[in-house]
């Protein structure tokens, strides 16, 4: 007991009548990994907050090194050794990669003088330490959301942290980055530094922890060592039932093409890419990081128009110069970003959901009547099991997973006859995973042609009747879901030859 | 790297800044000479003043519409004061006072703003008004022309003359330098102080900077106290070099102000901003409503010109936001107004 870095006891929290933590506890030791694992809303993000000084508990006990906080402040926690990696980055869009690395370290050492050469030297040397180059000069803001979760971690780093708490820190990131993070993390380990660590990914979280706690409905179900978990307790504890999942059953439904793409290339991002998407189909995209997938979607989307080729829908040739011409064309696209980039975070979760389809809401005269906005909302919210006490809420008030679903309720609620789904799971907890698996699945079923982008392989065997894969912008290969399996898929997307055993499109019969 | 250079907003309005002046130079010669030269440092220095605290504000993330109230203020409650007690002293005392007087006000901003938390444009809005009345109703509303002797000398403090072809003595008033002094102050705290860069974290991700633990209340405080001090100087030397105290005088420049800072690459939704860019524009504003006579364009539509100019300088910018957002990472959608 003497021994622990950190202990809360009896913690409890609660938001405008949502019990978000009910008398949870927790002990963690120094150069321990203990992770945390529940459904999108049960409060893990919370828990952490409070750890942080950043939230103050109703009730209960923080004890940090022996010492008692009865009100813990953010620099309380930070002079402690506390290091968060939020899940919402945190981050500060307006300046530099360097700065945002080093700021932190630099206020909590009490520096008054900014020394630059200091600043790139600290980011420049907890870059390292993940193995990973970014460009110190270029504004947060500008970087890809993967390089955003790389700068978060790297700050982390800077200081040196006794406890350090990652909140759904790989989200963004694929499997070299999320290895060398692994690595890290067991480096710090052995110097005598606590991880707490929050994952969806339960594969993950099984491989790195030493305990597991699972949370559920803000109360803690298990505290046990990892040893005595695996992947079907972990599931049946966070969500109280087994999950099984059949995958995707396509039945052709017209010889018409409804996407056809023939040798899109866009210069740097892309080359001579050529596939066609039937109704009805999910074609999974995947690839390394800076494989092309994204830029591929992109350039379907309008956000970043083909130099060459054609793109034809329902046969006919079509230019997609822009996104307004997109989404004419009845394409949608959720994009990877969507913590950030996709939502009004102020605005209530009904405005954010209804924002694309306003239009054909209108009623005569133009005007809109709030009544049915509402049940508009209401009609999603409950299709993706939103979780929150009231729609009127800003979308802040959401947990990371739930604020995740209101950008998939946005644009599925647009209908769009093609929709391209990057990561569309990325946060969103197993149990719930597997809904919106079912909702895409029964879209397809209605007709409608979905790309899915991800590297999440057993989703991708889940959900897809063909994948495409992708390498240094080019297509490798296209697989029908029957010859694959998840061993024959990771080969795959770790390989680094070409594989001539690419299948052809579908026979439609 | 030059590529960068040309991709700023300092780059941009210092390249028009420069062909405005070789414009006006080739049509009208007058331009280049000393008088309106020093003409244009005169005029800049208030204005330059102002702006460079409206760039704080600006940079923290806020919006401030009071300091010229507080200017006006501090100005002519300092000439009340000094007139009264029958000082005899020179300049540097009123500066002082004016400068003490603008930080008190300047603290009640900072009192509702950090400690409620309220929005800074409604609560500058409605010290604005309170400020002014408080001036025009209690301390006093008639001009004072009949100012105390370091005062009505201040206009004469050049810092050199020059006597031109024709036998016109014109000088560099020493005020430009209070102008000068501000920026490097300004400069070194936003750039190498921590209080400067947690102006900018303010400004770019209040959560976050709150996370870092930054004491904001404190950034807050002292940026709405600085802003006030520089009110306070900027309108002592109105009142000196206008050789009057006007309680009607310098409130309704705010907007102004605003638009010159803006122009200079301040961002009104926070977080980014520089000293060389707000000493730009505010140097092009004033070019161009100080020369634009020089060249035939009637004062009437000299607002008209400078509106316009205001526009383009603040659209191009934001389009290329627009541009590169677009092109990095994105949930790019039309977005239907509210
Ligand atoms: N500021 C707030 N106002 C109102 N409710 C809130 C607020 N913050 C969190 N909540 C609620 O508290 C509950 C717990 O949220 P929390 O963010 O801790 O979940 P989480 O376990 O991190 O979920 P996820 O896996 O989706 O990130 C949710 O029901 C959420 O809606
Ligand atoms: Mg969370």
């Amino acid at each position: 007991m003497a021994d622990a870095f950190l202990s809360l006891s009896h913690i409890s929290k609660s938001y405008a009548g949502v019990q978000a933590l009910d008398d949870v506890s927790l002990i963690v030791k120094p150069a321990e990994i203990h992770c945390l694992v529940g459904e999108n809303g049960s409060g893990k993000s919370t828990l952490i907050k409070i750890i942080a000084g950043v939230v103050s508990p109703d009730e209960g006990q923080i004890v940090i090194n022996g010492k008692p906080f009865p009100r813990l402040a953010p620099m309380d926690a930070i002079r402690e050794g506390i290091q968060v990696i939020y899940q919402d980055f945190s981050l500060f869009p307006n300046l530099t990669v360097a700065e945002n690395i080093a700021l932190n370290y630099e206020l909590s050492r009490n520096t008054r003088i900014v020394r630059w050469g200091e600043v790139r030297r600290l980011a420049q040397a907890a870059l390292d330490k993940i193995g990973v180059r970014l460009p110190l000069d270029a504004e947060v803001e500008s970087i890809p959301v993967a390089d955003k979760q790389l700068v978060a971690i790297a700050r982390a780093l800077v200081q040196n942290a006794r406890l350090i708490i990652m909140d759904e820190a790989t989200t963004a990131l694929t499997e070299k980055e999320i290895r060398a993070l692994f690595g890290v993390i067991r480096n710090v380990q052995r110097d005598g530094v606590a991880v707490l660590f929050v994952s969806h990914k339960l594969n993950e979280v099984l491989e790195i922890a030493d305990k597991a706690m699972i949370i559920r409905n803000g109360k803690v179900v298990v505290d046990a060592d990892a040893a005595a978990l695996d992947r079907n307790k972990l599931v049946y504890y966070m969500t109280g039932r087994r999950i099984d999942e059949a995958d995707y059953d396509y039945v052709p439904q017209s010889k018409q093409p409804l996407l056809e793409v023939s040798h899109l290339s866009s210069p740097g991002n892309f080359e001579d890419i050529s596939f066609s998407l039937y109704p009805g189909e999910i074609v999974g995209v995947t690839g390394l990081l800076g494989s092309g997938r994204t830029e591929l979607a992109l350039s379907l989307f309008g956000v970043l128009p083909a130099m060459r080729g054609e793109v034809r829908i329902d046969g006919q040739l079509v230019r997609i110069r822009d996104i307004q011409s997109a989404i004419r064309h009845g394409i949608g696209y959720v994009p990877e970003d969507r913590l950030t980039e996709g939502l009004f975070l102020d605005q209530s979760i009904n405005r954010n959901i209804v924002i694309r389809t306003i239009d054909t809401l209108r009623q005569a005269g133009g005007l809109l009547s709030p009544a049915r906005l509402e049940a508009h909302a209401r009609e999603w919210i409950n299709n993706l099991s939103i979780k929150t006490s009231n729609p009127e809420l800003p979308v802040k008030s959401l947990s990371g997973g739930n604020q995740q679903r209101v950008v998939l309720a946005k644009w599925l609620a647009s209908k769009p006859r093609i929709l391209i789904l990057n990561g569309p799971t990325v946060g969103v907890d197993v149990g719930s995973k597997t809904e919106l698996h079912e909702i895409i699945k029964s879209l397809a079923g209605e007709g409608i042609g979905i790309l899915v982008i991800s590297d999440d392989i057993p989703e991708l065997l889940h959900l897809c009747n063909r994948i495409l894969l992708m390498r240094r912008g080019r297509l490798a290969g296209m697989f029908e879901r029957a010859v694959l399996d998840e061993n024959k898929l990771t080969t795959l997307l770790t390989e680094s030859t070409t594989i001539g055993s690419a299948v052809p499109s579908p026979q439609v019969q | 790297m030059l590529k960068k250079l040309f991709s700023r907003q300092e780059t941009l309005v210092g390249i028009t800044l420069v062909a405005l002046c070789l414009l006006i130079g080739t049509i009208n010669p007058v331009f280049w000479t000393p008088g309106n030269w020093f003409d244009l440092a005169r005029s800049a220095t208030v204005t330059g003043i102002f702006a460079i605290g409206v760039l704080i504000v600006l940079v923290s993330g806020g919006i401030d519409v009071s300091f010229t109230a507080i200017a006006v203020f501090s100005m002519y409650t300092t000439t009340v004061i000094m007139n009264q007690i029958g000082f005899q002293g020179g300049m540097v005392a009123f500066f002082a006072l004016s400068a003490a007087i603008g930080a008190l006000l300047g603290l009640i901003n900072a009192f509702f703003i950090a400690r409620f938390r309220l929005p800074t444009l409604i609560v500058t809005l409605g010290t604005q008004s309170l400020f002014r009345g408080f001036l025009l109703f209690v301390i006093g509303s008639k001009i004072i022309r009949d100012l105390p002797p370091g005062m009505a000398q201040y206009s004469g403090a050049f810092l050199f003359t020059v006597t031109d072809a024709r036998g016109i003595t014109v000088g560099l008033h020493s005020a430009v330098l209070f102008l000068v002094g501000v920026a490097i102050i300004a400069q070194l705290l936003l750039r190498h102080t921590m209080l400067g860069r947690s102006i900018y974290a303010l400004g770019g991700s209040r959560e976050a900077a709150e996370r870092a633990g930054f004491n904001l209340v404190r950034t807050q405080v002292f940026i709405y106290a600085f802003v006030g001090v520089l009110a306070g100087i900027a309108g002592m030397i109105y009142g000196g070099l206008n050789r009057q105290a006007n309680a009607q005088d310098i409130v309704g420049q705010e907007l102004d102000v605003i638009a010159a800072t803006v122009l200079g690459g301040a961002s009104i939704a926070g977080g980014r901003g520089s000293v060389v860019g707000t000493l730009l524009g505010v140097l092009l504003v004033t070019v161009m409503s100080n020369s634009l006579i020089l060249v035939g364009i009637p004062s009437i539509w000299q607002r008209v010109v400078i509106g316009a100019i205001i526009l383009i300088g603040t659209a191009v910018p934001a389009i290329r936001a627009l541009h590169t957002a677009r092109r990095a990472n994105v949930d790019i959608e039309p977005v239907p107004a509210e």
